[in-house]
């Protein structure tokens, strides 16, 4: 009896919001932001989008950086029930433009003027054949060395800015008895020192050549066989009990004065800020060495969808997405920088000051570049086989030149 | 009721599930041997192209071990639950005071999801928070227990947290089975001076073949399936030590969008699942007829 | 309870009084040593979300609280995140009961009936039958994702309870049929001729004799059924659409979260809260599912 009616009272439920909605635009959200402050910044959408007389329907799934979000979606539109707007990123909205199933929202775009204020390479990212198909959100940067100021300075150690500088620091630092490196071994975290590594090691030229265009030549050259040198070297930096650490944790320990050094995205701020810590006093930024920024861009795509309700909606959260408010705020929230560039930053911290100076900078000389370790540069299946070759030859003792051959294998067989 | 009516309703109950069996496992297991065969990426294609899969699969690394992770997995944790099940059931049936506590105890875990268990298990097992340095704390400086990140005996670990969760489930059936064995044999056996030992290795634990079954099938089942163990425990490293075929092939198909990848590493898994579940299956089913 | 004298009690009389003593200490050491393995992660899990956010962030991970606080418990209830929404993870739990509890009724209900026919009603290739309805417990889940879509798209079911309840009894046929299949088998076929001599159907014979029989055998599979649905997240978060979200996914958007600040503390609680009600099931009819299954087993 009671499951009766409780099942009734949700149907009644169900079909109120379901009548209501037919009135405004409406935008059911597939996303995975949904933690404290992730969930605050997309709330600021909510809310803009509620504002313009709009209704969304939350569908957040979080895991694995998305994984359990893309496991929800295909199972969505495979049962002819996509959602209106999906979190997705990198060449993933190509892949799914090609399958037919994302909506043009060039009018949008056009309309409010996105290739004007968008950077060419982000805005590279959102087109599909030359439509307009998903809507930039933030700019991470990849390449960033958190540190612990106090730590530094109680060993006379500066910001490294050449990978030879970091060696010579963390040797000074195990001397010392502290960890020159927090690291967490997980794959993708594995993956994100690599790419800040090689970007470093190969340049800015080399790195696009490798992790963009997968060329043979330079996936199985000297340069790469010394990119995994150096990883094997960071890897005597970490300590015995780094496997399967969250990266959070990696984060604590750098704010404790365990570790000196953490190799992250920009989203380690917001950890650092969450404990009380300010920039530039307590931590401190500074990209890490060598020339280039590694960006990872989050966007929604739009999906295919029947209904004016819900075309209106995708056109209103398009819109707002990109607009000047939303990117401030929702950045401020989440660490990262806006896409647009025409936001003033204020009210941002240093680092994200650095984090937009350096991308006009790079994006200018052309070493603007896609972050591999986070979806941003390659499809699922290549990235996915680098990524493999990393964290085994980071977690074994393989040698390098062993690794680079296993490299070229393990790309030529994900094609 | 009209005889033949009669005769088929046994049949006419039993068809409806059948079907669905049909349909859900074995459709789909053709469906899966199809989409194996095609290139397909994001979403599933149609377009046979031959066993390139399978070849890309054979050259994978990582795929290997995944299958010998399953292997050692797979044996280890149905033979160890299973002997722990029973020592417990047995154990637990010596007339102890504090039975119902501690059966639940033994039981709870099964009721824990792993996503946020498998995090606690992490830090237990972790050197530098868990038993290494509680036990170094007492003073033992030389303890070591770092499996969980040594790439050779992290799938160890794996092997301890399934143990956990799923043994008291089989203890609870062999306790079961235990009390439900016909009590005029034991004391036959008892008048005539058998000892306990022989009791149970030769009256009690025979009798209890269904159980076995039961047992069997239910482990093998979550070995197989062990999935949110690796993910919330290891996340299949230190590097992808501590894959497993259904992490591997959950991978392909939605981190990586590898579709066809996806469906012929569980054609081979299920092969090779069939290979070792179906002998069993069959030895036991035939004896119960006789 | 039973009333025999257990095994050990003869052999007992024939050592000392001292050695019995000494080996009941054993046993009792023994099986509080496994209580303590068991024990562990719980310890962990109900200690750390009794602490503070700033003790995790500084102390040790496995240590008591200094200072106890049922913060997190509050906000893992009705505060924490999943979401937009951070209503913790009360809304989910009446999906996750509207999801758990048709689909282990269904599905014991046909283990039940199909049990009942392979065990007591055999005809030609009824085992065979149940070598291919058992062999189906194995298909790995992730197999079934991608083609089950498309047929709740096409039945109309996608995003919805009802497609997950399909689902659930779908995939739980296999064990449900197993475990009644396993009891009926050791109930004598006499019983069932005896009852058609009396001029008894299919059914009443199933609702009259075998049923009553049951009780055990139910509370067992209910137990299997229910932790595994409740638990599952795999179908949960790949069948459910806004509004239908099962408490596991909330449980998972809570914990894992990958660029967010992670809250420890409230990830422990969410995950202890999430399991009460399996929890809940172990505790109540944990006690009914050894003595249930010993007083069953009275066959004929």
């Amino acid at each position: 009896m009671q499951i009766r009616s409780a099942f009734a009272a949700v149907s009644a439920a169900c079909l109120m919001t379901t009548s209501a909605a037919v009135a405004g635009p409406e935008a059911e959200v597939l996303h995975w932001w949904t933690s404290g402050g992730e969930a605050k910044s997309v709330a600021v959408l909510q809310k803009e989008f509620a504002d313009n007389g709009g209704t969304w329907t939350d569908m957040p799934v979080a895991g694995g950086g998305g994984d359990a979000a893309m496991t929800a979606l295909r199972a969505r539109v495979l049962s002819g029930n996509a959602p209106t707007a999906v979190q997705l990123k990198g060449p993933a909205i190509q892949e799914w433009y090609e399958e037919g199933v994302l909506a043009d929202i060039s009018a949008v775009a056009e309309a409010e003027g996105w290739a004007d204020v968008l950077p060419a390479s982000i805005a590279g990212h959102m087109k599909c054949e030359g439509t307009w198909c998903a809507a930039p959100v933030n700019v991470h940067r990849v390449d960033w060395i958190w540190a612990n100021a106090d730590v530094l300075a109680a060993n006379g150690i500066a910001l490294p800015t050449t990978w030879d500088e970091f060696n010579a620091a963390a040797d000074k630092l195990m001397a010392a008895g502290i960890t020159p490196l927090a690291h967490g071994g997980q794959a993708w975290q594995d993956a994100t020192v690599f790419e800040a590594v090689a970007l470093g090691v190969l340049g800015a030229d080399g790195f696009h050549k490798a992790f963009v265009e997968l060329d043979k030549d330079t996936l199985t050259s000297d340069a790469m066989i010394a990119t995994f040198d150096q990883m094997r070297k960071m890897r005597g930096y970490v300590d015995a009990n780094f496997p399967g650490r969250d990266w959070n944790l990696a984060t604590a320990m750098v704010m404790n004065g365990e570790a000196a050094f953490q190799i992250m995205g920009d989203w380690a701020k917001g950890e650092f800020m969450a404990a009380g810590k300010v920039p530039g006093k307590d931590f401190l930024c500074i990209s890490t060495p060598g020339e280039g920024y590694l960006y990872n861009v989050d966007s929604f795509a739009m999906f295919d969808v029947k209904g004016d309700d819900k075309a209106a909606g995708q056109a209103l959260l398009a819109k707002l997405i990109v607009g000047k408010n939303f990117q401030k705020v929702f950045n401020l929230n989440k660490g990262s920088i806006p896409a647009r560039t025409d936001v003033a930053l204020d009210e941002f911290d240093s680092c994200a000051h650095l984090s937009s100076e350096d991308m006009a900078a790079s994006n200018a000389g052309g070493s603007l570049l896609p972050s591999y370790a986070h979806g941003m540069a390659l499809r699922g299946a290549q990235s996915g086989a680098i990524t493999d070759v990393v964290t085994a030859h980071f977690n074994s003792d393989m040698s390098s030149a062993d690794a680079v051959k296993m490299l070229a294998e393990a790309v030529a067989n994900s094609m | 009721m009209s005889e033949w009516l009669e005769r088929h309703v046994p049949k006419m109950v039993l068809a409806p599930s059948f079907a669905a069996i049909l349909l859900f496992v074995y459709g789909f297991i053709a469906w899966t041997g199809w989409i194996s065969l095609t290139k397909s990426r994001l979403l599933p294609k149609y377009d046979i192209v031959g066993t390139i899969q399978y070849e890309r699969l054979m050259a994978s690394p990582r795929w290997d071990t995944a299958m010998n992770n399953l292997f050692i997995f797979g044996a280890l944790f149905i033979i160890i639950a299973m002997v722990l099940g029973l020592a417990l059931a047995i154990l637990l049936d010596q007339k102890i005071r504090t039975e119902g506590l501690l059966r639940t105890i033994y039981l709870y875990p099964m009721a824990l999801s792993m996503i946020v268990t498998g995090t606690a298990w992490k830090w237990i097992l972790n050197p530098g928070l868990g038993i290494e340095s509680v036990v170094r704390g007492w003073g033992f400086e030389s303890f070591t227990f770092d499996w969980l990140v040594n790439p050779d005996f992290a799938i160890y670990t794996v092997v301890i947290a399934g143990v956990w969760q799923a043994s008291g489930f089989v203890m609870a059936l062999f306790l079961a089975g235990l009390r439900s064995v016909d009590e005029e044999i034991i004391k036959a056996a008892q008048v005539d001076g058998i000892p306990t030992m022989r009791i149970y290795s030769a009256i009690i634990i025979p009798s209890m073949a269904p159980i076995f079954l039961s047992a069997f099938i239910v482990l093998a089942h979550l070995a197989i399936k062990s999935f949110d163990l690796v993910i919330a425990l290891t996340g299949g490293g230190p590097g992808y030590a501590t894959d497993l075929p259904a992490t591997y092939m959950y991978a392909m198909a939605f981190s990586r969008g590898d579709i066809g990848q996806a469906a012929s590493s569980a054609m081979v898994m299920m092969l090779v699942v069939f290979a070792i579940v179906v002998p069993y299956l069959y030895s036991e089913l035939r004896a119960k007829n006789d | 309870m039973t009333d025999y004298a257990a095994p050990s009690a003869y052999a007992s009389r024939q050592r000392s009084r001292t050695g019995q003593i000494a080996l009941r200490w054993l046993l009792y050491a023994l099986l509080c040593l496994f209580a303590l393995y068991y024990l562990m992660p719980l310890f962990v899990m109900v200690t750390t979300s009794l602490k503070s956010l700033e003790e995790i962030r500084t102390g040790s991970l496995v240590s008591l609280p200094r200072k106890v606080t049922f913060d997190a418990w509050a906000t893992a209830w009705s505060g924490a995140c999943t979401g937009i929404q951070c209503e913790g993870l009360r809304p989910y739990f009446l999906n996750s009961m509207m999801l758990a509890i048709p689909a282990v009724a269904l599905s014991t209900l046909f283990g039940a009936l199909n049990g009942y026919v392979i065990a007591q009603w055999r005809f030609k290739g009824a085992n065979l039958i149940f070598s291919l309805m058992l062999f189906g417990c194995f298909i790995p889940f992730q197999v079934v994702l991608l083609p089950m879509a498309r047929v709740l798209g096409m039945m109309g079911l996608a995003g919805t309870i009802p497609g997950l309840i399909f689902v659930h009894v779908i995939y739980g046929l296999g064990f449900t049929t197993l475990f009644f299949r396993n009891y009926y088998v050791s109930i004598p076929n006499e019983l069932v001729k005896a009852a058609k001599v009396d001029g008894a159907g299919f059914f009443r014979i199933f609702w009259s004799i075998f049923l009553p029989l049951s009780l055990p055998i139910i509370v067992v599979t209910v137990i299997w059924q229910f932790t595994q649905i409740w638990n599952d997240f795999l179908f949960g978060v790949s069948f459910s659409q806004a509004g239908t979200q099962p408490v596991t996914v909330a449980l998972n958007n809570i914990v894992n979260s990958t660029t967010g600040v992670k809250e420890y503390n409230v990830d422990m609680a969410a995950a202890i809260i999430a399991a009460l009600p399996t929890l809940l099931v172990y505790i109540v009819a944990g006690k009914y599912f050894i003595r249930g299954l010993t007083a069953g087993s009275v066959k004929g």
